[in-house]
Formats: C-alpha cells, sequence, structure tokens
C-alpha cells in the first residue's frame, strides 16, 4: 500500500486584509484576506518550513528524496531543494530535486511520487508565492504557503495514514494564464474562455479518477477543487455530484490561492480533520486537470500534525499593505544608511553547511558545554577536538535579553534582536521574526525558523531566526536532541 | 610566566593630537601630518631621530607604508597596527616594549583614521568573506543590552538608569565644551538627552559616541633618557592588555552586567604599577565611552566603585571633572567621537595634558595626585578586546 505518511502545510505569519487595497487604490481587492510571506522568506524557506512539520510527527522517517516543486523558485540552474535537504539535515545518499516552473508541477510531483510503489520514501514539497501588480486581481486572491507530503509504502514506524486510491490527469494545451521568464507579473486570457475548457477537463479527469479508485463520487468524504482560475473551480465544485457538505474549504477567503503549493496546502487541511476510512480527494485545475483520490487508514487516528494548518491560519497577524508593497518590491523604500551587505562566500557556506542550513552546534563531551556555532576548542575546560554535534533547529529557546536596532542593515527595519538560552543547553544571540518589536520580552519562549536573511549578487543567505512560539510549530516542543 | 610590566622604563616625551571633527577637507595624509609633526615639535625630534615606528589605523590603509608615504620616512622599520578600537593604544604599547627591549632608543606612535569619507553615518567593518551566518548588529545595539541587565541585576528602575545614563552623556557633554579639540563643544542639558530619538533598545542617539576623522601621536624614549627631550615625562607605569574568547556570546552565565575583558586587563595594570585603591590614586581617568552605559559599567570594572554602586556615584558627581575621580574630563569618545586608530592615543593626550598641568585653565583638574589610567576597548559584550595604561608624573 503506497499513500501519504504524512503531511503539513505552512502558512506565513503575516496577512493582509484585501480591503487595504481599495482603501490605497480606490480600487482593486476584495474580502477577507490573504497570506503573505515575510520579507526573509522565500520558495525555499517555506518548504524548509512545511517539512520540519511533515517529519515532525513520523520521527522514523527516512526519505530516499526530496522533491520541490513551484513556480516562483529562488534560484533557476542551481536545485533548491538541496536547500531544503541541507536544512533537514539529510545524508547525502537522499537525492534532491526540483519540479520547476509551473503552477502544474504541485500536482505532478506529487502524482509522479504517488505512483511509484516500491521506490522508497519521497518528500514532496510544494511552495509558492503568488502576487500581480497592484490592484490586480492575482494579487489579492493569492497567497503564500507551503505544503510537504510525506510519501511512501506502508511500513512498522511509518504507516500510510492515506491510502493512495488512484487518480487521473488529463491534458490540454491552450493560454489560460502565462508569465515569461523574468516578468513581474502573470498574464490571463479572458476569463470565459478558460472556464470552457477547464471545467469539461476537469470532468472528465474526475471521473476518470473515481473509476480508477473504484468509487462513486457519493462515496467522497473530503474534496476540493484548486486552481488560479478562481471561477471555474467554483463552477466545477458544482458539478462533482458528491454530498452536500463533502466540498471543503479551499482556504481562498484566509490564505489565498498558493498556485503549485495549493493542492498540497488543501490537502493537509481536509488530512487533519479526516477520520479514518474517509475519501479525500483533490482536483487542480492547470494545463488540464488533474485528480488525487486517497482513503484514510487507521493508523491517522494516531497520527497528529505538528501545527495544522487551522491554527496557522487562527494565528496570523495582520500587515500593512505598505509593507506588502515593498516586501514584494513593488514600491521602493529607502533603504537604511548603512553598507549593504556583501555576497555570502560560496565555500565558508559549504564548509558550515551543518551549522548554516542545520543550525548544528557542538557539545564539548567533557564538560557538556553547547558552542553555537560549532567549536573545536572548548570554552569550559579547553578540551580539543572533543565534540559531538548538537543540534538546536528543534530546540526552543528562551529570551535572556534582546533589543531593538534601528541602524542596522535589514530589508525591512528595524532589527530585533534577541539572546536566547536553549532548553538543554546553549546560547546563541540571533534576529528575530514574525513579531512585534513592542511584544517582545525577557523571558519569552521562542522556536527556530528558516528564513533567509539577505539576497547579495545574486546570492541568497539562507540561515536560522526565532520566532515567538506563538506562531510556531510543535516543530519547537520537542526535548533538545543531539 | 607572568605579566611583569615596564614600570618606570619608559616614557612619554613628546605627543600631538589633532582636532577630532568632521575633516571634509583633510584626507587620512593631513591627519598623519599634523599630529606627528606636533608630535616631533613637542619632543623635540625629527622624522629622523625616530629609530621605528608603529601606525595604528583599523581601516583607513594597509601597512606601514600608509604612514611612512605622507611622512616619507626612508627606511625605517613602520608597522600597522589594527586591534579594533583599541588600535591606537595598540600602537604604543608596541613602540613601548620595542623601547623597553633596548631595540630601538627612540620609538613612535601614531594612530589616525579617516571615518568621515565612507558616505555612512557610524563605524562600518572591513567585510570579511564569510558563510552568512555572523551578527549584522551595530555596536549600539550589542551595547543597548547592557542597560536593561544592569538595571534588573541591581535593581535599579527604567527611569533612574535614563537619569544615570543621561548624567554620563551630560558629564562628558560638559568637559568636551571646554576642549578645543573636540567635535561636540556644546552643553547639552538632560532633557535634550533623554529626548534624543532612538537608536538601538533605549539608546538616543546622545547615548552615543561621536563619529569624527582624527590623528594623535606619541614619543616615546628609555625612561633614563627622558629629560633629554622634555621636563615634564610621564612615565608608563602600566600597559595591560586582554582579549576575550568571545565565549561570551555564546555562555549561558555571560549576564551583560560586567566586561570580564576590561576587569582583566585593569586588574593586571593594577599590578604592574602597585596600585591597590585606584578610586584615590589616580588623578583621573579617561576610558571607552563608546555608548553611556559602557562607561557606567566600567566604573566597577576599573574598580572605581563596588558592583552594583557605580550607578550611585555617577549620580553623586564622583567621576565630574571637579569629582573625587574626574572621568573622561576631555570629553571622552561622547565629545570626540571616535576615529578608531587615533582614540586610543587621544586618550593619553589628555592625560599629558593634565598631568603636565598644560590644559587650559577652565578645564585643567585640580589635583596632587600624580597618576592617570587610561581605558580602551574594542568589540562588544561578550567578545572584546581591552586596554588599560596607567601613566605617571614621578619615578617610583
Amino acid at each position: 500500500m503506497r499513500g501519504i505518511v504524512s503531511i503539513a502545510g505552512y502558512v506565513p505569519y503575516r496577512r493582509l486584509q484585501r480591503s487595504e487595497v481599495a482603501k490605497f487604490f480606490g480600487t482593486g481587492g476584495g474580502k477577507g484576506t490573504r497570506a503573505v510571506a515575510s520579507h526573509d522568506e522565500d520558495t525555499t524557506t517555506m518548504g524548509v518550513e512545511a517539512a520540519r512539520l511533515a517529519l515532525h510527527p513520523v520521527p522514523g522517517a527516512a526519505p530516499s528524496a526530496i522533491w520541490l516543486a513551484t513556480a516562483t523558485p529562488a534560484y533557476l540552474d542551481k536545485t533548491n531543494a538541496t536547500a531544503i535537504h541541507a536544512a533537514l539535515g539529510q545524508p547525502a545518499r537522499v537525492a534532491a530535486f526540483d519540479f520547476g516552473g509551473a503552477l502544474r508541477s504541485g500536482t505532478g510531483a506529487l502524482q509522479t511520487g504517488l505512483a511509484s510503489t516500491g521506490s522508497g520514501t519521497t518528500l514532496v514539497v510544494l511552495a509558492d508565492l503568488r502576487d500581480g501588480l497592484p490592484t490586480s486581481a492575482d494579487e489579492s486572491a493569492g497567497g503564500d504557503g507551503a505544503a510537504a507530503v510525506l510519501i511512501g509504502d506502508d511500513a512498522p514506524g511509518t504507516p500510510v495514514i492515506a491510502e493512495y486510491l488512484g487518480g487521473a490527469s488529463v491534458t490540454d494545451e491552450f493560454l489560460d494564464r502565462w508569465r515569461t521568464v523574468g516578468d513581474r507579473r502573470s498574464r490571463v486570457w479572458e476569463e470565459r474562455f478558460g472556464e470552457t475548457r477547464y471545467v469539461p477537463l476537469g470532468t472528465q479527469a474526475w471521473e476518470s479518477a473515481l473509476k480508477s479508485a473504484g468509487i462513486a463520487a457519493e462515496q467522497v468524504d473530503h474534496v476540493v477543487v484548486t486552481g488560479m482560475h478562481g471561477r471555474a473551480a467554483k463552477a466545477l465544485g458544482r458539478k462533482l455530484g458528491v454530498a452536500d457538505g463533502v466540498l471543503s474549504d479551499d482556504l481562498s477567503a484566509t490564505v489565498g490561492q498558493t498556485g503549485a503549493a495549493h493542492p498540497g496546502l488543501v490537502l493537509a487541511a481536509m488530512l487533519e480533520r479526516a477520520r479514518p476510512g474517509e475519501v479525500v480527494a483533490v482536483v487542480a485545475l492547470a494545463d488540464g486537470a488533474d485528480v488525487l483520490v486517497f482513503r484514510t487508514t487507521d493508523a491517522i487516528a494516531s497520527w497528529s500534525p505538528a501545527r495544522s494548518v487551522a491554527d496557522q491560519i487562527a494565528d496570523g497577524a495582520d500587515l500593512s499593505y505598505g509593507k506588502f508593497l515593498s516586501w514584494r518590491g513593488m514600491v521602493a523604500t529607502e533603504p537604511p544608511r548603512r553598507p549593504e551587505p556583501q555576497r555570502v562566500s560560496s565555500s565558508a557556506a559549504w564548509r558550515n553547511e551543518g551549522w548554516k542550513f542545520g543550525f548544528v552546534g557542538t557539545r564539548d563531551r567533557a564538560s557538556g558545554a553547547v558552542h553555537l556555532p560549532p567549536a573545536r576548542v572548548s570554552m569550559k575546560g579547553g578540551a580539543v577536538d572533543d565534540m559531538e554535534p548538537a543540534g538546536r533547529a528543534d530546540t526552543e529557546a528562551t529570551i535572556a535579553t534582546y533589543t531593538i536596532d534601528r541602524l542596522a542593515y535589514s530589508p525591512s527595519p528595524p532589527v530585533v534582536f534577541a539572546v536566547l538560552d536553549f532548553d538543554g543547553g546553549g546560547r546563541f544571540p540571533v534576529e528575530l521574526t514574525d513579531v512585534d518589536p513592542d511584544t517582545v520580552d525577557i523571558g519569552d519562549r521562542v522556536t527556530m525558523t528558516f528564513r533567509k536573511l539577505f539576497t547579495a549578487d545574486g546570492i541568497h543567505d539562507y540561515f536560522w531566526k526565532a520566532k515567538p512560539s506563538h506562531a510556531a510549530g510543535a516543530a519547537g516542543t520537542t526535548p533538545a536532541g543531539g | 610566566m607572568a605579566s611583569h610590566g615596564i614600570k618606570d622604563r619608559v616614557a612619554i616625551v613628546g605627543m600631538g593630537c589633532t582636532r577630532f571633527a568632521e575633516h571634509w577637507d583633510k584626507g587620512l595624509d593631513d591627519l598623519i601630518i599634523e599630529a606627528s609633526q606636533d608630535t616631533f615639535a613637542s619632543a623635540g625630534v625629527t622624522k629622523d631621530d625616530v629609530d621605528a615606528y608603529w601606525f595604528g589605523t583599523a581601516q583607513s590603509g594597509m601597512s606601514g607604508i600608509t604612514l611612512a608615504g605622507p611622512l616619507q620616512l626612508e627606511g625605517k622599520p613602520v608597522t600597522r597596527v589594527e586591534n579594533y578600537c583599541t588600535t591606537g593604544s595598540e600602537a604604543l604599547r608596541a613602540a613601548a616594549y620595542a623601547v623597553a627591549s633596548g631595540a630601538y632608543d627612540v620609538a613612535m606612535a601614531v594612530g589616525a583614521e579617516k571615518v568621515k569619507d565612507s558616505g555612512y553615518q557610524g563605524l562600518n567593518a572591513f567585510p570579511v568573506p564569510n558563510d552568512g551566518t555572523a551578527r549584522t548588529l551595530t555596536a549600539a545595539a550589542m551595547f543597548s543590552m547592557v542597560a536593561p541587565a544592569y538595571g534588573k541585576k541591581y535593581g535599579v528602575g527604567e527611569d533612574e538608569l535614563t537619569e544615570v545614563l543621561a548624567r554620563i552623556s551630560w558629564k562628558n557633554h560638559q568637559n568636551g565644551a571646554l576642549n578645543p579639540r573636540a567635535q561636540f563643544r556644546k552643553e547639552v542639558s538632560t532633557e535634550t538627552i533623554c529626548a534624543s530619538p532612538r537608536v538601538a533598545g533605549r539608546l538616543g542617539v546622545f547615548d552615543c559616541a561621536g563619529v569624527a576623522d582624527g590623528a594623535a601621536a606619541a614619543i616615546v624614549v628609555r625612561a633614563e633618557d627622558a629629560h633629554r627631550y622634555t621636563d615634564k615625562p610621564l612615565y608608563i607605569k602600566a600597559l595591560s592588555f586582554a582579549a576575550g574568547s568571545g565565549a561570551g556570546l555564546i555562555d549561558p552565565d555571560y549576564d551583560y552586567t560586567w566586561f570580564p575583558e576590561c576587569a582583566h586587563a585593569a586588574e593586571d595594570a593594577y599590578r604592574q604599577a602597585g596600585i591597590t585603591d585606584p578610586l584615590h590614586e589616580l588623578a583621573m581617568a579617561e576610558v571607552h565611552d563608546c555608548f553611556t552605559p559602557t562607561e557606567l559599567v566600567l566604573m566597577e570594572d576599573l574598580g572605581f566603585a563596588e558592583r552594583g554602586t557605580a550607578w550611585k556615584e555617577v549620580l553623586a558627581g564622583t567621576f565630574d571633572r571637579t569629582g573625587e575621580l574626574p572621568v573622561n574630563p576631555d570629553g571622552g569618545l561622547k565629545s570626540f567621537g571616535h576615529p578608531v586608530g587615533a582614540s586610543g592615543l587621544r586618550m593619553f593626550f589628555e592625560t599629558w595634558l593634565q598631568l603636565r598641568g598644560e590644559a587650559t585653565p577652565e578645564r585643567q583638574i585640580d589635583t596632587d595626585l600624580t597618576l592617570a589610567l587610561t581605558h580602551n576597548l574594542g568589540g562588544y559584550p561578550g567578545e572584546m578586546v581591552s586596554f588599560v595604561s596607567v601613566v605617571g608624573t614621578e619615578l617610583g
């Protein structure tokens, strides 16, 4: 039996009230909110956060491959999944591949992983950042987010919680939405044309998938139709023939459409609510239609998400429209009058991969003193090269002291900075994120999160920050590791 | 193994110091030449009489040629020195040890920094290629963590602490107002200080040292030769230095209420100089007041006040220019700004003026004591280098 072993969504902390757009421009926007990635997040960092949440409930999981699917990759040419691989501390033998470019790559990666019985465990990570020009429909309807789906064959310790019953893909070449490389926005054809294509394509894929899964539409317990073409998705939903109440929240009112990530995100939200023996399906409309159908197993009863999508949606904080525009590069604001950071040294970053990407320090075996970053000579007792790894990425910490730096260079000043004492030992001074400067206090609990500090010379500087534990995942509640 | 020091073996016999300012019209060479010429004149020597040079600059130039070029030194040993914000002090330490060793008869330390050509406010560290995980916090932010930690540990309320820090800033501006070489020559009221815009944490603009260009220099000779150059030499009683391991940043036992490197350097300096009661044995002290909480904590690290009591002494005026132990009578970094390579030597220059009775009358301290201390630090709480010297006008 192949299927989903674990799954998680990641919804960034900030929300844009869509009504703010019309308040500013007199037009655009709409109702509800959309999720907004922080200025220090990209598809790679959001993918890391989703992957950490997905792996948390299954400590015994050992993926043999990590796939990242996104329509907005942080790098071209260079594989982005390798940074996720490094942040998760995966061994070199684990493959890391990108499925790039198209919105459809998300469901494509999921379907490929699910169909490959006997190919081992694959961590499929989906992430996307969606926006458009100010006042555009894409700006409001889009959302930022990620999902991670651990796909594998049923095994002791890593049971399948949702068996893959089957699926279908229907492909058609037509222009509904497109973006040339380097273009800041997507362009769309007249909405009606897309709708007339997507609805029959979706219907065809739906019928074919149900047949392949061997079930009838009335037997489906939870389904979501996703796609950037909102009208087509709604219209198709009405034609699925499922019972009342089965069509689930597509998160468009709260998170927005997260593009390549959305099928995974809504699937995570549905599975978090599903009971054993229920049929869960997702339909994705992008250049055709893809359908995935699952049945939850008894194992789902003992699986508990590290931090549910619902909890993440509930725990958000508003972001002003001005900040949104500046974070997205739509409005250039005055930078701090400090030198911009220099680019990261590739060789230095490689040498220190475990620290930079994995947040792994060392512990002196003799004195027990934890060194962050790793050290060869102990600060207590001076023992040389008698250290063991001490990972702190998944360890909660307490703020010993903090400050707010209004001078330091940051893509979004001011910098909130805290000295952290980690549970189980170790102190490290580090920047805070997803935080309101006025609410920080000594004694607050924080959790580590993988972020992009800045970009210089086209090189993204990935490292860890801390965020308040109220806005964190259960990934920060484990006892000190390593 | 021991830190023996070179008490009374070397003397400063000439000094010079430029005005510290935003010298838009002067380059590094101009500052070097001005301070050096004043120093040669002060000791009554020419550049050829000096056997070896140590040149302190943090980031205005590389190698001894940065000094040898503008002064047109020919075939002289010239060494560039860098040790964070203690760079100027380190140049003097090296020159003094060179003379004490017998290697040279006459050595000169020159410190200079051209900060204001960067186009940015504040000091900016020279970037070394790295893995991108290092802190990019400003010094103001790092030092801003000291005040709340101190207040919490010793039960000083937030408002009271604000008053204490404002008092330090007020005092140093008072002193600087009287000093023609200072960058800022205006008195500043505590109300203005407290109302200044926040820079980092609770620190406002007036809690921070200024930023200026400047240069200072000193010539040292063996103590027995000193009177050939001046009637009033300053004898070096102690030179101490401590480089921290950086462990304070990652050691949960460090509480941000003191600077261990400074305490260690002070202890060593007092041992070298034979000082047991600094508050009553010193005529004055120049300390590294990069931020007001720094000066507060230093009063305890340097042994001028018991732990947890410096804030009371500050309010009582103990460290005022007319107080029991004048601290930063020249106005300190607060009034002078901080041209990194020059600051340590600027501190010596104040002891040179005050102990020899050569400060202008309105700011000359009134004392019978003959010893003065200079303290210079670089880096941040938890990761610091620290220098302490004691000089005096009498042998023995």
